[in-house]
């Protein structure tokens, strides 16, 4: 893993000099300020259940699904258009710390986008003079779960972009399996042919994978293991699965 | 360095199929410390997947590769230590700079620090890079940018450096220059270099494999090659006297000697006279001192080399022809037609 460190760097660098990070950070902040806003828009009418911050997270996949395909679509596919990936590979580096650097670089970004919505926050605080407007539990909570659930959809665009050599490609497809993971798991718990009596073990893998009820939990103070577990896991899967990808390419032209 | 074997690439029975195609058949071939090696072939020909094993990126189907004495196959991480390799067209990243850019690969090659910052300042020194150390790399020139690829190449100064086509698409000054920068590694280390211009091969390799659907039809030096594919020698005279009888003189200065073709006189009465021998000695001094006497006039005499052009044409037009469904021996006596020389 020596490498490693050398990869990360020059990964974080390559987005900074990237112009699609930017806008993906300009259209992220833009959607989530507008989110932010029409939230105390709401709170200003009429009292709510929820406070502000549970609501803000629970729209949490909006931005991730046109911010993850525009950090992580470039990482593999671009660099085999290019053929630099031939370089990069036939120096002592090992495929799986290249898959991890590219990761890291793509999650740290991810974190750091996320973290600029602090600022909403903080100014929610600073001019409503009022303690109870900042709310640190569903705070703690909805942030901590951006982190665990970004390692998934980081991942999932990671193996993307490994599958392709088309960044078009690597983002349409990176897209496609978020939607499957948000909302196809949401209408296939749906189905009513889950209901029969035979079926209810499927029925329950497929109920407690329902991603936007995992936000619920988190917000909620409730840090369920076998959540965190699922997207560690699946995180893990889809980093390996993009390590074979990129060597199956690399075999197969 | 001192540490590096005499032979410094071993393949042996090396071959890469695709499917039912064989990029790669059956090539064997050693690389000696500090030897200059030129991969010859048509498009296709395997020259660049040959490469691609050799450097580790591509797995081979059967057969082995050893660098330094290491299989690359069961020890990739180690021999990738010990090649310094430019991939076909040298791709490199747009947005980086030059100097960052060898930053970078001389981490990834495992150099430390201290030693990198001044290996760094003498590649850019070597290549005639320094003016432009601190510019993107996109925005380079396509000189520079090749001139870049082989800085890279031997950063970490490696034992063997694989260059695929390291002269493409320079105008002739700038393949000058990265001739005499391939011919300045001599002797240090091994280095491959595939091509298609073939002077350029010529004029830096010791030696010379060509290569045609994946089989190494003919290898060595230059005029070995020639002597080998062609085996045989042509003279171009011009020459006045009586055209009947010439044909008998040539014997008396060597027994193989014969005429091939024989031009029409011109207005002054000299003819052009194409000879042919098997004999490999020098014969133009004989020549020049048996006709005088029988009363030929002598206006020019040369000795006719086949480029390696023509050793390239021949060689692989052999092996087209080995792969015949009626498979005879073109390494016998039935040579394909020869190029006229």
């Amino acid at each position: 893993m020596r490498h490693y460190l050398t990869i990360v760097s020059q990964e974080i660098r390559a987005l900074l000099f990237s112009p699609i990070t930017y806008i993906a950070a300009v259209l992220f902040l833009l959607v989530m300020g507008f989110i932010f806003t029409a939230v105390l828009d709401a709170y200003s009418k009429e009292a709510q259940e929820m406070p502000p911050a549970v609501v803000f997270f629970q729209l949490f996949w909006i931005p991730v699904f046109f911010m993850v395909p525009a950090l992580t679509m470039k990482s593999f596919a671009e660099e085999r258009r290019m053929g630099t990936l031939e370089t990069l590979l036939t120096t002592p580096v090992s495929t799986a710390e290249v898959v991890l650097g590219k990761f890291s670089a793509a999650y740290f970004f991810y974190l750091l986008l996320w973290a600029c919505t602090l600022g909403f926050h903080y100014i929610l605080h600073a001019y409503a003079r009022d303690v109870r407007y900042l709310d640190w539990g569903p705070l703690i909570g909805g942030y901590l779960y951006i982190a665990v659930s970004g390692l998934l959809f980081i991942s999932v665009g990671v193996l993307a972009s490994s599958l392709t050599r088309s960044y078009e490609v690597a983002a349409i497809l990176c897209f496609t399996i978020l939607f499957g993971l948000i909302f196809g798991l949401r209408f296939l718990g749906q189905m009513s042919v889950l209901n029969s009596e035979v079926l209810q073990p499927v029925k329950a893998a497929v109920d407690s994978l329902q991603i936007l009820s995992h936000v619920d939990d988190f917000t909620r103070g409730i840090i369920d293991t076998r959540q965190v577990f699922f997207y560690v896991t699946g995180a893990v899967l889809a980093l390996i699965f993009s390590i074979l990808g990129v060597e199956y390419k690399t075999l197969n032209g | 360095m001192a540490d590096i074997p005499d032979i410094t690439i071993e393949v042996s029975h090396l071959k890469k199929s695709y499917g039912s195609l064989h990029a790669v058949n059956d090539l064997s071939f050693s690389v000696k410390r500090g030897e200059i090696i030129g991969l010859l072939g048509p498009n296709g020909a395997g020259k660049s997947t040959t490469m691609r094993i050799l450097t580790g990126y591509l797995p081979a189907t059967s057969g082995s590769v050893r660098i330094c004495g290491l299989p690359v196959a069961s020890q990739p991480e180690a021999t990738k230590r010990l090649i310094g390799y430019m991939p076909e067209n040298n791709p490199l990243p747009e947005e980086m700079r030059v100097s960052e850019y060898l930053w970078f690969r001389g981490r990834l090659k495992e150099m430390p620090r201290a030693k990198l910052r001044s290996r760094i300042d003498e590649v850019l020194e070597v290549c005639d890079l320094k003016r432009n150390r601190h510019r993107i790399l996109g925005r380079l020139s396509k000189g520079n940018k090749q001139r870049v690829g082989i800085a890279e190449a031997i950063l970490g100064e490696p034992a063997v450096i694989i260059m695929d086509e390291p002269t493409i698409g320079l105008d002739p000054h700038q393949i000058m220059l990265v001739r005499d920068l391939i011919a300045s590694l001599r002797g240090r280390m091994s280095v491959i270099i595939s091509s298609h211009i073939l002077p350029e091969i010529e004029a830096t390799c010791d030696r010379v494999l060509i290569i045609n659907s994946g089989r190494i039809v003919a290898q060595g030096s230059p005029s070995e090659l020639r002597r080998e594919i062609f085996g045989h020698t042509s003279y171009r005279l011009e020459i006045a006297g009586d055209a009947e009888v010439f044909a008998s003189f040539l014997p008396a200065v060597e027994t193989s000697l014969k005429v091939v073709s024989n031009g029409e006189p011109d207005g002054t009465g000299f003819r052009i006279v194409t000879l042919m021998t098997n004999s490999t000695a020098d014969l133009g001094e004989a020549l020049l001192q048996t006709l005088p006497p029988q009363g030929y006039r002598i206006r020019s005499l040369n000795r006719i080399e086949p480029s390696l052009e023509d050793v390239f044409l021949a060689a692989t037009r052999r092996s087209w022809d080995a792969r015949l469904p009626d498979k005879r021996d073109v390494f016998g006596d039935s040579r394909a037609p020869l190029p006229k020389v």
